[in-house]
């Protein structure tokens, strides 16, 4: 049994932590950038002008709002639930990711750092960070594992067409996990310089909590969309979760709404074995990877395990703290889609909606697709469709003999 | 036992246990202590190493891939210290491993080990509540870093709960080697010391005769890690895994020359 490393007092509640979870541990050089970003970030947020250029940007910019679609042939098949699809997808460069990219952008800026180094799995966190930098004038280095390089070629070719440089990391499973403590080493030697621009809702605070606001613009519109739409709340907000940054982006809004389930679809990969997926609510433990306290997955040792998905973006052992404590506590439920059915589940929304799903994506659409059967024609899923599909057309082509 | 720097300046060993082997580990160790190193530093190796740089990455993965656990590691340092009682002796390493052994089982079986003194890597004091109980509980030293970006107020925290020695980093950075000590290190103790008559030693980056010299002008000892890794490294691949121990031994004691050798 893993230690829980908490204050010995429970009622003593610390910025940073979710339930037990979450935190700041990290080589110590490390602490004063972060407390740095967290006194910025409290500032900014605050701030007036700053919200206002980011709002401006995100809807001239970026292209929000974003508009929630009911998929009235896709709910028609499954002959249940209503589905409606989030669609992040149709942002500017192709995911959701460009929310947090424009608002971490903007206050590095603020905090007049002139680099940027950020991580990517599936590349849409680097093309976003790239185009931020590109948008307001910030170097960009980009650390990609070589194996999503290879299989997110295109966005790799995107990142430095944007003048981004994409730095491969050779070591480990080469995918996001590797990317990550690249991307911390480079932090640790130009911390004074340079602004680590975490893309996902992980990490040592404030980054879970900072990256979780810049995306909770998604929950906030499709509260106010369904009300708008259908005069009352979803039956469920489902939302695949790799780090967890559009999944806790969706859910946030509506964790106060009790009776509206919370959906989290991990990578069930080619299977339940250790290193063949990467569903940390599945097998993995509490531990402690790249400065958070939270599920990892793990061998008895406390080597972190290698996984694996079809979808580079939700292939990675840890998962945001946040995540941890919603399920911890029940409120929000968690259950993996493994890799067949993802590719499914992309098939599906192409020929029902003419919808072309990123394979995260596609993780949630195959939940709902999985559950709308036998739900009753007045309830209602909403899915957070976080990004398009176009970057993996390499893969789709191969494994769906296209 | 309590750390000492016995000698003059004070040396303290980084090794990766289990590279190339946890036999080889222990000879290593013995033969760096009859060399004149004061503490070594077992490191315990980790599949995700984000504060070291490309030598230590590789003697981690060497060790891993021969199946090296943390029981392993503190198996070795028994060993050690039955051979050199009076040798300082810490476990260095990431928080997980620790966790997923339990934090007061692994404190426990350290202190039992004979291990002087633990230094987590990434472990900072204001999460570290609980894990300097545990270690208080068995008389484990909590050895923390400070680095050049420590503002006064942390180093305040970091020296009130550090004991055995407090662990300066000598550059912003992972761990490597480098052609000169920073002069961020000579700053930085001189902050350290207004907070702690504690030993202070400076690490990273340190790996040869000239850096030991030029940090025992401001500090108490030097820490020296990729640059033995390496060696280790090396003599293993040239010389085959027997190699080791002899080579660390000369490298040792070529680093605490006279100083008139220095000053040619």
């Amino acid at each position: 049994m893993a230690s829980i490393i908490v204050s010995a007092n429970p009622s003593e509640s610390r910025a940073g932590r979710f339930g037990v979870y979450g935190g700041r541990y990290v080589p110590e050089t490390l602490v004063a950038a972060l407390d740095e970003l967290e006194r910025a970030y409290e500032d900014a947020r605050a701030n007036a002008d700053f919200q206002a250029e980011l709002s401006s940007l995100l809807k001239d910019y970026a292209g929000r709002p974003t508009p929630l679609y009911f998929a009235k042939r896709l709910t028609e098949q499954l002959g249940g639930a209503e589905i409606y699809l989030k669609r992040e997808d149709l942002l500017h460069t192709g995911a959701h990711k460009i929310n947090n990219s424009l608002g971490q952008g903007l206050l590095a800026k603020r905090m007049g750092k002139k680099r940027v180094i950020a991580e990517t799995g599936a590349g849409q966190h680097g093309v976003a960070t790239a185009s931020a930098c590109a948008l307001l004038g910030l170097e960009c280095v980009v650390y990609m594992g070589e194996v999503d390089m290879e299989r997110q070629d295109l966005n790799v070719k995107r990142m430095r067409l944007l003048g981004a440089e994409v730095r491969g990391v050779a070591s480990g499973s080469r995918t996001l996990t590797d990317a990550i403590s690249e991307a911390m080493r480079d932090w640790v030697t130009n911390v004074r310089t340079t602004y680590y621009l975490l893309g996902s809702a992980l990490g040592a605070h404030p980054y879970p909590t900072m990256v979780r606001d810049f995306h909770r613009c998604i929950g906030k519109e499709m509260k106010q969309q369904i009300l708008e739409k259908e005069g009352r709340l979803p039956t469920a907000v489902i939302a695949c979760v790799g780090g967890g940054s559009n999944a806790i982006g969706a859910f946030y809004e509506f964790i106060p709404e009790r009776a509206v389930r919370l959906i989290g679809v991990e990578a069930g990969g080619r299977g339940p074995a250790l290193g063949e997926h990467a569903a940390r609510f599945q097998g993995g433990a509490p531990g402690v990877l790249q400065g958070t306290y939270s599920y990892v997955l793990q061998d008895d040792d406390g080597q972190i395990a290698l996984t694996h998905s079809v979808s580079a973006g939700l292939d990675y052992a840890s998962i945001g703290p946040e995540h941890a404590a919603l399920h911890d506590s029940g409120r929000a439920e968690y259950v993996s889609c493994d890799d067949t059915t993802a590719l499914d589940a992309v098939v599906k929304l192409a020929r029902a909606e003419g919808i072309l799903p990123a394979l995260e994506s596609a993780h949630a659409a195959a939940e709902a697709v999985r559950i709308a059967p036998a739900m009753a024609a007045n309830d209602i899923l909403i899915v957070n469709l976080s990004g398009r599909g176009d970057k993996d057309m390499g893969i789709l082509a191969r494994e769906l003999h296209l | 036992m309590p750390i000492r720097f016995d000698h003059k300046p004070g040396l303290v060993v980084y090794v990766t246990a289990g590279d190339p082997s946890l036999n080889a580990t222990r000879e290593i160790a013995i033969a760096a202590i009859d060399a004149g190193v004061d503490v070594i530093e077992l490191g315990v190796p980790f599949s995700d190493p984000l504060a070291d740089g490309p030598i230590i990455q590789r003697a981690s993965e060497r060790a891993l891939t021969r199946g090296t656990r943390l029981k392993d590691v503190l198996a070795v340092a028994r060993e050690i210290r039955a051979a050199r009682p009076a040798a300082g002796l810490v476990v260095f390493s990431y928080l997980n491993p620790i966790l997923r052994y339990g934090l007061r089982e692994f404190a426990s079986d350290a202190s039992a080990a004979g291990a002087d003194g633990v230094l987590a890597t990434d472990m900072i004091v204001e999460e570290a509540g609980e894990y300097l109980s545990e270690l208080d509980r068995v008389k484990l030293a909590p050895i923390f870093l400070a680095a050049p970006t420590s503002p006064d107020h942390r180093l305040e925290a970091i020296t009130k709960v550090s004991k055995g020695f407090v662990y300066a980093i000598s550059r912003v950075g992972i761990t490597g080697t480098q052609k000169s000590v920073a002069d961020d290190a000579r700053a930085l103790v001189a902050r350290i010391r207004r907070w702690t008559n504690l030993p202070v030693a400076v690490g990273f980056g340190i790996s040869n005769a000239g850096h030991v010299a030029q940090v025992a002008e401001f500090a108490d000892a030097a820490v020296i890690g990729s640059a033995v890794v390496e060696l280790i490294e090396r003599a293993t691949s040239e010389r085959g895994p027997d190699a080791a121990p002899a080579s660390v031994a000369g490298f040792i004691k070529g680093l605490r020359l006279p100083q008139a050798a220095l000053a040619r």
